[in-house]
């Protein structure tokens, strides 16, 4: 369940809404013409069949499954290194980048289960968590 | 309908030249393949010059000002790293389309030190290292990663690449780079984003090369036949979608298309082809594209670096120019000077690191975003 979080955020992904009371999801689309989900907004055409107005919008799933990933090192200044960069699948469609945290790097395997969590976030220079991310974590068990 | 030639070809030597003007670094190379030719500009008929950083400065426009501003069409091409591949295309599609004859292709970059791409922000700020990392040694990072997935690729098998193409460099008098590095160093070099090391990643450098085609017909006319190599495929495409294409840039699908269609387009296939020039932006890149230039059955990548076979004396030489890797990889530039290294084999003038009876050779370059250009040339 994802906590409930300040007023005015701001996503820092395009795929977290925001729904009425505020609460993040991850929204996405599925195509009624081809059945594909994707984590997009929508769009005029489909991307995979070019059907017109054919995407619906959905809330995806909050887990999947780790497809790839890699430890960064080296980033620009100001940006806290290591962080794992990881590509997830998530159940049911859709495929979302984010940072996998709470891990120990030689404990990370493909495929892992994993959830979607939310996370106030303050900007570097700006007081009080006005913008919101998402970041895996390993599905305990 | 008649052939297409590369009549004229060079590029400079690739390095760091910031006190340079990018006009004098493109007009050196149009200059030294116009010498090369035997042609001087007033014989060129349009100018398509491959640049990234500069793609709406009308660059093409301010080198015929240090060349000779003869009036004639300009075309500012720009599809990321493919540009110059993209700008040799275009000016291979104006000679098929029956308007001219001979034309000049240039690609030129120059840039500035440090990581490339990361300059994903959303929602006002930047993301990067907050919502994954967006960066190209990360993006090629993750793919290099999604072979070990598939195939069990190692790291050790990905710093081969370097170890090799290193080594190629030091017959390359115009590459950047022209020292060995053994295994162990690029192994323990700095880690960029696993499995890269500083000494796997592609160096940002400044360069420019040039080519000029022209049709069967003005080649035969002017002379130009002896050291002519034909255009034999030539191929564009941008990614198809593929599931995780939305999130993870692809090059691998993208890639494949175009190789299709340039083998289809020359009647050929991997196995007749005698050298490679590809895209090596990333030691993990040219495993990928082993795989998916068809050099090798989808997973056999790492037993193909490890045979040793894609080095030069090898069944399949991929670029013993150094590569991006160690000749470096200056944006637009990268997709012509494939062209040069590929003619000057074809043409028996590679010196020291000549693959030897070379016939047909590939050129491979992929952009973000995505686009992928490969030709096939082929010894006239």
């Amino acid at each position: 369940m994802p906590e409930a979080v300040a007023e005015n955020v701001i996503p820092l992904a395009p795929f977290i809404g925001l729904d009425a009371d505020d609460r993040p999801y991850l929204h996405g689309v599925k195509c009624a013409a081809c059945g594909e989900t994707l984590a997009i907004e929508v769009r005029r055409a489909c991307p995979r069949c070019a059907t017109i107005g054919a995407l619906e919008p959905v809330h995806l799933a909050e887990q999947g499954k780790l497809y790839t990933y890699t430890v960064v090192h080296r980033s620009f200044p100001g940006v806290k290194v290591p962080f794992v960069a990881a590509l997830v699948d998530l159940d049911g469609g859709g495929s979302i980048k984010g940072n996998l945290v709470g891990v120990a790097l030689d404990a990370i395997h493909f495929d892992m289960p994993l959830r979607v969590a939310f996370e106030n976030f303050a900007a570097p220079g700006e007081s009080g968590e006005r913008h919101i991310r998402h970041v895996f974590q390993p599905i305990a068990g | 309908m008649s052939d297409i030639f590369v009549v004229g070809t060079d590029m400079i030597k690739f390095g760091r030249f910031p006190d340079r003007d990018i006009e004098d670094i493109g007009a050196e190379a149009a200059l030294l393949a116009l010498k090369d030719a035997g042609l001087g500009i007033q014989d060129i008929q349009a100018l398509y010059c491959g640049n990234v950083g500069e793609a709406n400065r009308s660059l093409g426009q301010r080198v015929l000002r240090h060349v000779g501003q003869t009036g004639i069409p300009v075309v500012n091409v720009s599809n990321a790293c493919a540009s110059g591949a993209t700008a040799f295309r275009e000016g291979w599609i104006a000679i098929k389309s029956g308007l001219y004859d001979l034309v000049l292709c240039l690609g030129i970059e120059q840039m500035g030190r440090g990581l490339l791409g990361g300059g994903a922000s959303h929602g006002g700020i930047p993301t990067e290292g907050i919502v994954g990392s967006g960066t190209m040694p990360s993006m090629f990072a993750t793919l290099g990663v999604e072979h070990t997935r598939n195939y069990g690729t190692s790291f050790e098998q990905f710093a081969k690449v370097s170890v090799k193409n290193h080594h190629h460099s030091i017959l390359n008098d115009k590459a950047m780079y022209r020292f060995d590095t053994p295994l162990d160093q690029v192994m323990e070099a700095e880690m960029i984003s696993y499995p890269l090391t500083k000494l796997m990643c592609s160096v940002n450098v400044d360069g420019a090369a040039a080519a000029i085609l022209c049709s069967e017909r003005k080649a035969r006319e002017l002379g130009l036949m002896a050291r002519a190599v034909k255009v034999r495929g030539s191929a564009l495409q941008s990614d198809p979608y593929t599931a995780h294409n939305l999130a993870m840039m692809d090059f691998n699908a993208v890639t494949r298309l175009a190789a299709a269609a340039a083998y289809e387009m020359a009647g050929v296939g991997p196995a007749d082809i005698d050298l490679i020039e590809l895209h090596d932006c990333f030691a993990t890149a040219e495993l990928l594209h082993y795989e998916n230039l068809g050099l090798c059955e989808d997973g056999g990548a790492g037993a193909l670096i490890d045979s040793g076979e894609t080095a030069l004396g090898g069944r399949i030489p991929v670029n013993v120019s150094g590569g991006l890797l160690s000749k470096g990889h200056p944006l637009g530039a990268t997709g012509i000077a494939n062209i040069y290294e590929i003619t000057t084999h074809l043409r028996g003038e590679a010196g020291a690191r000549q693959v030897e009876g070379a016939r047909l050779g590939l050129t491979h370059v992929v952009g973000a975003g995505s686009s992928c250009a490969v030709h096939i040339l082929e010894k006239a």
